[in-house]
Order: C-alpha cells, then sequence, then structure tokens
C-alpha cells in the first residue's frame, strides 16, 4: 500500500512539473504575477511529493518488503541498516528518483530562498527546472519504475554488491547528485537569462552560489569515491581514469571554469555569452553523465543496468535538452552586449585563460571518454583509452593551469602588471628552486615528479603570497595586518583556501604517484619483510565471522626500528548473499604516508614448508592529501559561499545600478 | 572469473560472468607473490609493461593492478616472452596481434586515432587563436576614435534608458 502511494506521489509529481514548466513561463511572458508565483508553489509540492515516493521506497528498504522488485533485486534482510538505506539509491531504479529528488529539492530551495530575485526571472528559473523534472519523471514513471511489485514474494532478497557495502559508497552518490543536479540552476538561470535577453552582474551574483554549493558537492562526491576505490579495490589506486569517473569529473572542470568566469561577470560585466554557455555545457555534461551511467552504454564500473529503451529516453532527453538550450544560445547571444573592456594581461585575462585550460582540459577527457564507443560504433575496430593517454594529454593542460594559477590572483582587473606580479613573487619562486632541487637532491627523480612537486610548492607559495599582500604581512604593523586579515571578504578566504587545497593535491598526486613502494610476497606466519623503513610480520591469519559474511583476517604487526608502531588487520570477505569475496585493505597512516595492507589468497605450500598467504603491501607517500586537500578545497568553497555577498539578500539589479556608477569605467 | 578485488567493474561482469560460467572458479590474484622474474631489471620491464596492457575483460584497467584470471595469464605471458629475449616492441607487436589495439591503455597513433591524440592540443591552439583574436578585435573597436560629443549625449540617454528597464525588470 505504501509502494502504490510512492508511486501516486510520483505521478501526482510528474503532473506538478508539466505545471511548473509551463504556467510561470506564460506568467513571466504575460506579466501575471499570480501566473509567475504559481511555480514556487508548484515547486515547494512537487518536492513534497518526491520526498514522499523516496521514503516509501526507502520505507519498503527498512522492512525489507520483498514483494516490491527494486527492493527483492537489491536488498536482503540480513543487511545492516546503513546498507538498506543506501541500498535505496545503489540501484538504477532508486538513484533516479534520488536524482529527481534533489532537482525538486533545489527547485523548491529556489522558491524558498529566491525571494530577491526578480519575479520575472524567478518565474522563468523555475519554469526551465520544471521542465528538467518533467522529463527525468517521466523517464523514472516510463521506464524505470521502482515500486513494481512481485507476485508471489520470495522469501528473502538478492542482496546489496558487498563491493557497494561500504559507509564511502553509501553515501557517495547522494553528494554526486547534489552536485550534477545542481548544475541545473545554473542551466535554469542561463536559459532563463537568454529568454529575458539579458544578463548582468546581479544576474552573476544570483547564480554563483548556487553553482559553489553544487561543485562543493560535486568535489566531494567525487572525493568520495576516489577514496573509496583506493581503500576497497586494493592495491592503492584512486583514480583510474574510467567512463564513469570521467563522467562525474567533466561536469566538475567544466562548473570549475564557471565558477571562475561568473566571477568576472559579476564584477566586470565581460565574458557574459561565454559563461551562460558554460552555464549550459555543465549540466549538459551533468546529463551526460547521467546518460553514461544509466544507460548501459559502457559496461563499466558503477553501471548496473544496461537496458536499451532506457539508454534511448535519455540519450533523446539529453538531444533535446542541449539542441533546444543551445539553439536558443544560438538565436539570442549574439544580441549580448559586449562588457568590460580589459587589457589581456590582467586579471580578467588570467580567468579567461583558467577557462580556455578547463575547457580544453574538459573536452580532452570528453575524447577520451566517448572515442572508444564512437570507433567501435563506425566498426574501426576497438580501442582503449586509459591512464598513459590522459598522463600525455591532461596532464599537460593542467601543468600551466596550475603554473598561472600563482600568478592571477596577483593581477589586477582589466590592466595587471606582470612584471610587477612577478617582482612580487620573486620570494616565492626562490624558495620554489628551492624545494625542487631539494626533492631531487632528495629522491633522485624522477624527473617528472620532481617537476610536479615544484609546481605544487609555487602554487602554494604563490597562494600565500597574494594573502600576505592583501593583509600587508611585514609591512604593516601586525595590528594593522589582523585588522585587515579579519576585514577580507568570506570570498577572497575562500579562494585562497581552495587554491591552496590545490597544491595540497597535487602534492599527493605526484608524491603517491612517483614514489610508491610495493612488496608482494607470500608470507608463512612468523615471517617478516621491510618495506619503507618498516619491519611488517604476519603473526596469523584466522576465520572471523561478520554480520553478512565470513572473513579471514590476517595480523600484522609492524615496527620501526624495533620499536611496536601498530598492528594491520586486512581482511577477505566472503558474502553468501550474492556470493562474492571483497578484500578491506588494512591501512595505518601517518598523515604523511600510508601504510597500506592487503591479504591475497593462501599459496600452496613451498616443498618442505608452511602453506602461506600472499600479502601486498604498499607505502604510499602522502596519499592522504589527495583526499585531506579535497576537503580542504570544500572548506574554501564554502568560506566562499557564506560571503555576505553570496547571502540571500544579495542586492538587486537597481541597487547593483548605482554600484556599478561608482566604478570609473565599468560600461 | 574476475574477483571482487577489481572494484565494482568486477560487479557487473562478475554478474555476466557469474551466470555463464557459474562460480566455482579458481582463485587468481593481481600480480601474484609466485609470478615475479627472478632478474630484478627484467621484472622491472614486465611492470612497466603490465601497466600499458589492459586486462580485456576488465573496464580501463591495466593487467598490473587487475585480479583477473585472464591478467594474470597475460603477465606470465609477457614474462615468458621477457625471459625468451623479446624487446618490449616485439611484445607489444604480438599482443595486438593477437587482442588487437584494445589490448593498450594507450592507444597507438594511427589514422583512426589521429583524432584523438592531436584534438586536445589542437582545441587548445585554436581555442586560444579565438581568444586572441577576440580581445584584440574588440580593443581595436572600442578604441578606435573615441565618441564625439552627440553620440556621448546619445550613449547617456541610451543608458539611462537602461537603468529604467533595468528597473522594470526588477520590480516587474
Amino acid at each position: 500500500m505504501i509502494a502504490e502511494a510512492g508511486h501516486f506521489a510520483l505521478v501526482l509529481a510528474l503532473c506538478l512539473a508539466a505545471a511548473q514548466a509551463t504556467v510561470p513561463l506564460f506568467g513571466a511572458a504575460r506579466n501575471d504575477a499570480a501566473l509567475m508565483d504559481m511555480g514556487r508553489t508548484a515547486a515547494v509540492t512537487q518536492f513534497v511529493f518526491i520526498a514522499a515516493a523516496f521514503f516509501s521506497l526507502m520505507h519498503a528498504y527498512i522492512v525489507s518488503d520483498f514483494s516490491v522488485v527494486n527492493v527483492a533485486q537489491n536488498s536482503h534482510s540480513a543487511k545492516p541498516m546503513l546498507y538498506k538505506v543506501a541500498g535505496v539509491w545503489s540501484n538504477h531504479e532508486g538513484s533516479m528518483v534520488l536524482w529527481v529528488l534533489i532537482l525538486a529539492l533545489f527547485g523548491a530551495a529556489i522558491a524558498a530562498f529566491g525571494r530577491n530575485l526578480p519575479p520575472a526571472l524567478r518565474a522563468r528559473v523555475l519554469a526551465v527546472q520544471g521542465m528538467i523534472g518533467f522529463a527525468f519523471l517521466l523517464f523514472v514513471v516510463a521506464t524505470s519504475n521502482p515500486f513494481l511489485r512481485l507476485d508471489p514474494a520470495p522469501v528473502d532478497g538478492n542482496g546489496l554488491n558487498p563491493i557497494l557495502q561500504d559507509p564511502g559508497l553509501a553515501f557517495h552518490p547522494p553528494f554526486l547528485y547534489l552536485g550534477y543536479v545542481g548544475f541545473s540552476v545554473a542551466f535554469a538561470f542561463a536559459v532563463a537569462a537568454l529568454i529575458e535577453g539579458r544578463v548582468d552582474a546581479a544576474w552573476a551574483r544570483w547564480v554563483r552560489p548556487w553553482t559553489l554549493a553544487a561543485w562543493c558537492a560535486l568535489t566531494l562526491g567525487i572525493a568520495l569515491g576516489s577514496w573509496w576505490a583506493y581503500y576497497e579495490l586494493g592495491w592503492g589506486g584512486f583514480w583510474f581514469w574510467d567512463p564513469v569517473e570521467n563522467a562525474s569529473f567533466m561536469p566538475w572542470l567544466a562548473g570549475t571554469a564557471l565558477l571562475h568566469s561568473a566571477i568576472v561577470v559579476e564584477k566586470r560585466d565581460a565574458l557574459k555569452s561565454w559563461t551562460i554557455l558554460l552555464a549550459i555545457l555543465t549540466f549538459v555534461l551533468a546529463m551526460m553523465g547521467t546518460f553514461l551511467v544509466r544507460s548501459g552504454v559502457l559496461t563499466s564500473v558503477h553501471t548496473f543496468a544496461s537496458d536499451p529503451t532506457r539508454g534511448l529516453f535519455i540519450l533523446a532527453l539529453l538531444l533535446v535538452a542541449a539542441g533546444g538550450s543551445l539553439g536558443l544560445y544560438a538565436l539570442r547571444a549574439p544580441s549580448m552586449r559586449m562588457g568590460g573592456l580589459f587589457a589581456p594581461i590582467s586579471r580578467e585575462g588570467g580567468l579567461v585563460l583558467n577557462n580556455l585550460l578547463l575547457g580544453t582540459a574538459t573536452a580532452t577527457v570528453l575524447l577520451g571518454t566517448l572515442y572508444p564507443l564512437v570507433i567501435e560504433a563506425v566498426g574501426a575496430g576497438k580501442v582503449s583509452v586509459g591512464a598513459p593517454y590522459y598522463n600525455l594529454t591532461f596532464v599537460p593542460i593542467m601543468a600551466p593551469l596550475i603554473a598561472v594559477m600563482a600568478m592571477g590572483p596577483l593581477l589586477a582587473w582589466k590592466r595587471g602588471d606582470l612584471a610587477g606580479v612577478l617582482a612580487r613573487l620573486a620570494a616565492a619562486a626562490v624558495v620554489t628552486v628551492l624545494v625542487t632541487g631539494t626533492t631531487f637532491a632528495f629522491t633522485g627523480g624522477p624527473v617528472l615528479a620532481v617537476l610536479g612537486v615544484g609546481l605544487a610548492a609555487w602554487l602554494a607559495l604563490g597562494t600565500v603570497t597574494e594573502l600576505a599582500e592583501r593583509i600587508r604581512l611585514f609591512r604593516a604593523p601586525p595590528a594593522e595586518t589582523l585588522r585587515r586579515l579579519g576585514g577580507l571578504p568570506r570570498a577572497a578566504i575562500g579562494m585562497t583556501v581552495a587554491h591552496g587545497a590545490m597544491a595540497v593535491i597535487v602534492l599527493g598526486i605526484t608524491a603517491s604517484s612517483a614514489w610508491q613502494s610495493e612488496r608482494i610476497l607470500a608470507m608463512t606466519p612468523g615471517q617478516a619483510v621491510e618495506i619503507a623503513g618498516y619491519r611488517v610480520t604476519l603473526d596469523r591469519v584466522e576465520r572471523i565471522p561478520g554480520p553478512n559474511y565470513l572473513a579471514e583476517r590476517a595480523t600484522l604487526t609492524v615496527t620501526r626500528n624495533g620499536a611496536p608502531v601498530t598492528v594491520l588487520r586486512p581482511e577477505k570477505r566472503a558474502f553468501t548473499t550474492p556470493r562474492q569475496t571483497t578484500t578491506e585493505a588494512a591501512i595505518h597512516t601517518t598523515f604523511m604516508a600510508d601504510l597500506y595492507a592487503v591479504l591475497g589468497d593462501p599459496t600452496a605450500p613451498a616443498p618442505g614448508g608452511a602453506a602461506g598467504w600472499t600479502v601486498r603491501l604498499y607505502h604510499n607517500p602522502l596519499v592522504p592529501w589527495i583526499w585531506i586537500g579535497a576537503v580542504i578545497m570544500v572548506a574554501g568553497g564554502l568560506v566562499s559561499l557564506t560571503d555576505r555577498r553570496h547571502r540571500v539578500g544579495a542586492p538587486s539589479r537597481k541597487a547593483r545600478g548605482s554600484a556599478d556608477a561608482a566604478v570609473p569605467g565599468a560600461a | 572469473m574476475i574477483r571482487p578485488r577489481t572494484g565494482v567493474r568486477a560487479a557487473l561482469a562478475a554478474a555476466l560472468v557469474a551466470v555463464t560460467v557459474g562460480l566455482a572458479a579458481p582463485p587468481a590474484r593481481a600480480v601474484g607473490a609466485n609470478e615475479a622474474l627472478p632478474d630484478p631489471a627484467l621484472e622491472a620491464r614486465a611492470r612497466e609493461l603490465f601497466k600499458e596492457l589492459r586486462c580485456l575483460v576488465c573496464q580501463n584497467q591495466s593487467i598490473d593492478d587487475s585480479d583477473a584470471e585472464l591478467a594474470r595469464d597475460l603477465r606470465i605471458l609477457v614474462r615468458e616472452r621477457l625471459l625468451a629475449g623479446d624487446s618490449n616492441e616485439e611484445i607489444i607487436r604480438f599482443l595486438t596481434s593477437r587482442y588487437g589495439d584494445f589490448v593498450l591503455l594507450k592507444p597507438p597513433l594511427k589514422a583512426s586515432t589521429v583524432a584523438l591524440w592531436t584534438a586536445p592540443f589542437a582545441l587548445l591552439l585554436i581555442g586560444g587563436a579565438v581568444v586572441v583574436l577576440r580581445l584584440r578585435a574588440r580593443r581595436t573597436a572600442r578604441e578606435a576614435r573615441p565618441l564625439d560629443a552627440q553620440e556621448r549625449a546619445r550613449l547617456r540617454a541610451l543608458l539611462d534608458d537602461d537603468g529604467d528597464d533595468g528597473g522594470k525588470g526588477a520590480g516587474a
């Protein structure tokens, strides 16, 4: 009964979305306040109905109602509660319900918090949100109904893939979707602006917080996914350039470009048409990510369903959304007035370079992801595009971006002074050279990794220099410096934090890729092995029952110079529903490096010896910095989000008009 | 049969394989303990090669990382060829003759992959050229001639007009 109510709520939400997609648009064209306001009511109500559907599905999972096909296929009564709840979005149908729920959440948030938006703009934004919601709800109701019944109901369910029964992966999809779907707001604003035919600083100021919030969620989602891959997949890798990973990475790259170009619109009223295009492309890439993952076209990691009707439905949806919005763009963008002038060497110029490099990087990932599909589709054979390709294309494009990232924030708006910036970065340059030289002396290469460390140092030092300049560190009395620090806009602090975090991530990626050491060997109990200054002894391997699996657990004692460090207990878990084994790596982290142990299979006894176990040990220097950096980066985004100017009380267009007048030459 | 350590990519593959092959597959492992070659230099070459070779039944995973039985067979094959004195190129040629370009994680440069390898850099150049040209065009367009008094008055009128428009937009 509850499942039927959920299904009915979804259909009602579909009807509401249809109303939301049309009535406010009509109202905005007719300047009818009542019709425009209907969008807000529809958005909030739609959210309530989708939430009802979502929670009725969750209820079916929690009480293990196996008469619902979706629950029977993806859950099991013996599963821990966390994974019963997370099981809702671990499958195609449930994850699509989560998708529309988050979309409706953003719609309701615009309705609730968008009070300062001009009513016509708000009505149009909500209408575009309604269109997206209608399309995806139709997709769920028509092709992916999660509430189908099963008669007779099975005694128990098929269970959730054990590899997914992990806290990291339980929370990965919600954050990923908050990011993906959050970009729909920027998209809706862009389309609404195209309909209205105007984009100005106020528009950018309204769009930025939504984009920033989505970007933070996506950053966290990607970081969670890669962290999960690192500790669950059992060989210390964290990024595979897998098409599904790329699908989430492309909107991130485009969204990062969008965040930066929107600054130029806000501050300088320039790059308007490009920013609109980026907002459209970012969400199109997010929808394409959904298509790639959900259509089964890749048959890859994280892909659970392959049903061509669904694939074709999403493809058609993607084409309509991309075609419609880009068509509208082609019609309206040429009439957009050019904004503020700027010299090539200027803050704006730096942000254009940022967009050029990020845009090319996005295109490269897109190419590498789709190329094998296209080549196969046209019958030109099968190719693989893996990490070696991206190392030769993506990395050389990103390296200059990181190099100029240190300089951009120091450039003045309109006309920058490159010589002056380089002079202010002289100290940073000297320290960078010292760090690079020292790294080379200590590690002896590889040269590219040493350069990577240098790049990270340069970015970190450049970022610190910019902050020091702003607060006149050591050049003004400490009290003055503190006052300036306190007076910095939150957005500026956020930028400093996020850019610094990028340096931390680059360092983590470089060091862990270049200087990983490993020992793979068959160990018998009592045997010891040395790795990176640690001495690891296999004490024993024993069988331990878990809640829904049976584990083989090794006990490895780790010492350093004779002193005990830690005990590592890697496990191999054998699940019964479904039948599968997983490895649980044991990780000892010092935050400067991870000691990573994996228990492999038993080995045949050597002639005259005891039976042993394959043990894989890895020492991954600085690898925790990748995720620490990602968390710091998100923190930077959140700090920026609390900036007064990003708050909901952002100034209206009229107020901005007078503010602009105060800036000489802004027009 | 694929072992779960290969990750979710195994989820789908395992589901497919489990149906057809059944579940009683012998255990396999990524770069196992007893596979390594005694000569460290040769073993290092083997590991470098492994990183560029795709585990054919996995998704974008190299045979260096994969747990799959097939990845293990390929590793043993590569090591045998190394022991037999083959060069890296000979081994790659041998593997592509057997499995096609699909086995290479780094696609070889040929007619069908020229676009793949050149497009990123071509895009960067084209994008850079467009940016430079547009910036230059805008500057010359704007700086060509200062406005005369009449134009300035018209501009002011237009700007005022625009301000009203903004008011309407905000107040409607």
